[in-house]
């Protein structure tokens, strides 16, 4: 009994080992050993150390990549959260009629593929016959340039917005729901009303959660790629192919045929992520703490 | 990215190993296998059953393929759309770094041929009797399909020598005629402008490279020279390009053309709407325009580019396409006398141009009366094949390609391109993509001269 018992641990983990070894570690390693290469049309392969990552530090193009999508982090990640807090605590609040039909309908837009969605929105985007245009054309009121070089960070933004309150809010949500009942009679037995039990109840109790969702958006932000690099198709000279560090690795990878550097600011960009999740849970944890 | 980069890494080191390979064979890498097969070799393999794989994207291609089967039923061919565009080429470049599942006969357009014999991806065609098409085809189009050696590294299958559609109506209403220098044009550009705010004469798409390589090679630009494999002459920022840039850049920051993205949802409707009075394009473009403007039908009318020198009439090409073999082929025969086929064979080349409406390469076809003389209704009943037939006639022979095409127009569209749309100097946005590609170029091990 003793020994099967023994057994039976390590062989239900095996199956999480083998394919976390085969899918994430072993390209995660080759990247890695890619990444000291370097390969040139005349001349092959020869192997370059570290020069890949010397080259990427002061690199411009890449540098002015992350710089762009820690900017699109802060400008987009605090209005995203925010809002998907609110409509949480409305939701969870009871407040609302149709809450089910308000809940889907936040929700839906996460449903929708992000191809789709970029598509969608550089439609309506559109200086000539987008319909926010049109109408402000019809009513004579400017509309600004939403694919222009000065808007086009926020309209990505707002479509990323689109495409991720639903889903953080139901992570909220979620949350929320899991809170014990007895806390908010307690609460009201103690006089709070509905804004003081939000905010002395229900918020720190949600801190877990928002961490996460903090987490997530990290990662998501400063892997932007789906929605540039489609409207890239719309606004070439807008949106270059090295206007975020993902979409920046993509360009050199497939038009530039510079895998072994590729590899190189993919790792790089994996770093920085790393180091700035952790700066993230570091900052809240120590939050906590005091 | 590491799943994206793991095949590459295999065939950059498969790629090294075979070049490692050719070089102690002591062998140059053109013109080692060249023994002419011989008409015994020929027939044997042709009577042999074989499958080849064709990736193309031409719609409907099944019919012209019939044509070859039926003549060798030996040989089955397996047609395969693999995209078109970058996505078929991302997709045929994996699939020769990966060592497998690359096709035997492949779709290539003229300007991608150096980018894939750099990497040593195609067959000399040589051996296989295809110099005996040589007189068959439109000098221009043999000569973008010649390699340094002499090499036949394809066979042309459609062309696009560029011209200028536009509208008869648009151009009535306000008095211009048709230009036929680019002094006129940019005057009319002005004209029309002032008399319509609503109303360009043309878009200057900031995005299509290839529309700028097509007036680079009008105007007798070389900006790529290359006498071997690895040395290449970059010369995109050079007195002929720089008139160019001063053109369409002044053109662009008057405000009197468009600069937007082509082939995209607003610029259809632009042009169903008649925000733009011109569209110069290349031999597919009437074709492709009646499908795309149905509201305008009866009103575009076909002429040549304006000219630089009227007494030199000149054009240059935009697109049209080749069937090339990948030299891995384990049936070289088959596969070179498939795509010589294909694109000789009288009935087949005569099907390209009348069922998918292709813009024909064989002289015999751009003399044949039931092509050039058949009117066209989107254009009034204007014989659009012959102006363009016309055209092809003046189009400069000896226009080059880089052996890195990728790089070059993503960099067109955020250096020139870019200056269009931003409305800033494009004469200095020339150096900076001059500028890139030596960079670039020196980088890939090319010797830059």
């Amino acid at each position: 009994m003793r020994t099967s018992r023994g057994a039976a641990g390590p062989l239900f983990v095996a199956p999480f080992l083998v394919l976390f070894a085969l899918l994430f570690l072993a390209p995660l390693g080759y990247a890695a050993y890619l990444s000291l290469f370097q390969h040139k049309l005349i001349g092959g392969t020869v192997f370059v150390g570290l020069d890949n990552y010397v080259k990427a530090v002061a690199d411009p193009q890449f540098l002015h990549g992350v710089l762009r999508v820690a900017a699109f982090f802060v400008l987009q990640v605090p209005v995203m959260l925010l809002l998907a807090l609110l409509f949480a605590l409305a939701l969870d609040s009871g407040l609302t009629r149709l809450a089910k039909v308000v809940r889907l309908g936040i929700f839906v837009p996460y449903a929708v593929p992000s191809v789709i969605a970029a598509l969608m929105w550089g439609y309506l985007y559109g200086p000539d016959y987008g319909p926010f245009a049109q109408l402000g054309r019809f009513f004579d009121v400017p509309v600004p340039r939403f694919l222009g070089d000065s808007w086009i960070l926020g309209s990505i933004a707002n479509i990323v917005t689109w495409e991720f309150v639903g889903y953080n809010m139901i992570i909220l949500y979620a949350a929320l729901r899991a809170i014990p009942k007895e806390l908010y009679e307690a609460a009201a037995v103690d006089g709070a009303g509905a804004w003081r039990i939000a905010w002395s109840v229900k918020l720190p109790a949600l801190r877990p959660a928002l961490l996460l969702t903090l987490l997530f958006s990290v990662i998501g932000s400063f892997q932007l790629f789906n929605e540039p690099k489609l409207l890239h198709d719309l606004v070439p000279t807008v949106i270059d192919t090295a206007y975020t560090a993902n979409f920046y690795a993509y360009s050199l990878a497939f038009t530039g045929q510079q895998v072994n550097y590729a590899a190189t600011v993919s790792f790089l960009l994996g770093l920085v992520i790393v180091i700035v999740s952790y700066a993230v849970m570091l900052t809240a944890n120590r939050r906590r703490a005091s | 990215m590491p799943q994206l980069t793991r095949r590459s890494f295999l065939a950059a080191m498969g790629a090294t190993s075979l070049t490692a390979a050719l070089a102690a064979c002591g062998g140059g890498d053109s013109g080692a296998a060249t023994q002419p097969a011989s008409q015994a070799d020929i027939d044997k393999a042709m009577t042999t059953p074989t499958e080849l794989t064709f990736w193309t994207w031409v719609p409907d291609i099944e019919d012209e393929v019939a044509l070859f089967t039926k003549k060798y039923p030996a040989i089955k061919v397996k047609v395969v759309n693999a995209g078109q565009g970058t996505p078929h080429y991302t997709k045929l470049r994996t699939a020769l770094q990966a060592g497998s599942g690359a096709p035997d006969v492949v779709q290539i357009e003229f300007q991608y041929i150096p980018t894939f014999t750099v990497i040593d991806a195609l067959l000399d065609l040589r051996p296989y009797g295809a110099a005996t098409l040589k007189d068959e085809f439109v000098d221009w189009t043999w000569a973008q399909i010649s390699g340094q050696n002499g090499e036949i590294w394809a066979i042309p299958q459609d062309t696009g020598p560029m011209g200028m559609l536009y509208r008869q109506d648009i151009f009535d209403q306000h008095g211009i005629t048709v230009p036929s220098t680019w002094d006129e044009f940019a005057a009319a550009a002005r004209t029309l402008h002032a008399a319509d705010p609503n109303v360009y004469l043309t878009n200057f798409a900031a995005n299509q490279a290839a529309a700028w390589h097509g007036l680079m090679w009008q105007a007798g630009a070389k900006p790529y020279v290359s006498t071997s494999k690895s040395d290449i002459t970059i010369d995109v920022d050079g007195e002929v390009t720089r008139k160019l840039a001063k053109y369409w850049g002044g053109l662009a920051a008057e405000g009197v053309i468009g600069v937007e993205t082509d082939f995209t949802d607003a610029w259809y409707t632009a042009l169903n709407n008649g925000k733009y009075a011109t569209w110069l394009t290349a031999a597919w473009g009437p074709v492709f325009l009646s499908g795309s403007a149905k509201a305008t039908a009866g009103k575009w009318r076909a002429a040549p580019l304006p000219q630089w020198d009227s007494a030199k009439p000149s054009s240059g090409n935009w697109g049209g396409s080749t069937s090339a073999v990948i030299r891995s082929t384990k049936n070289p025969i088959a596969a070179a006398r498939f795509a010589q086929f294909l694109n000789s064979d009288a009935e087949s080349a005569k099907m390209f141009a009348t069922k998918q409406f292709l813009y024909p390469p064989t002289t015999a076809l751009l003399r044949d009366p039931s092509f050039v003389d058949q009117p066209l209704d989107f254009y009034g009943g204007q014989t659009v094949n012959k102006v363009f037939a016309e055209i092809g006639d003046t189009v400069n022979l000896d226009f080059q390609w880089p052996p890195f095409l990728d790089q070059v127009v993503t960099d067109f569209t955020e250096t020139v391109g870019k200056s269009l749309t931003d409305r800033t100097d494009t004469v200095a946005a020339l150096g900076q993509w001059q500028s890139r590609l030596t960079t670039f170029a020196k980088n890939q091990g090319f010797t830059v001269r």
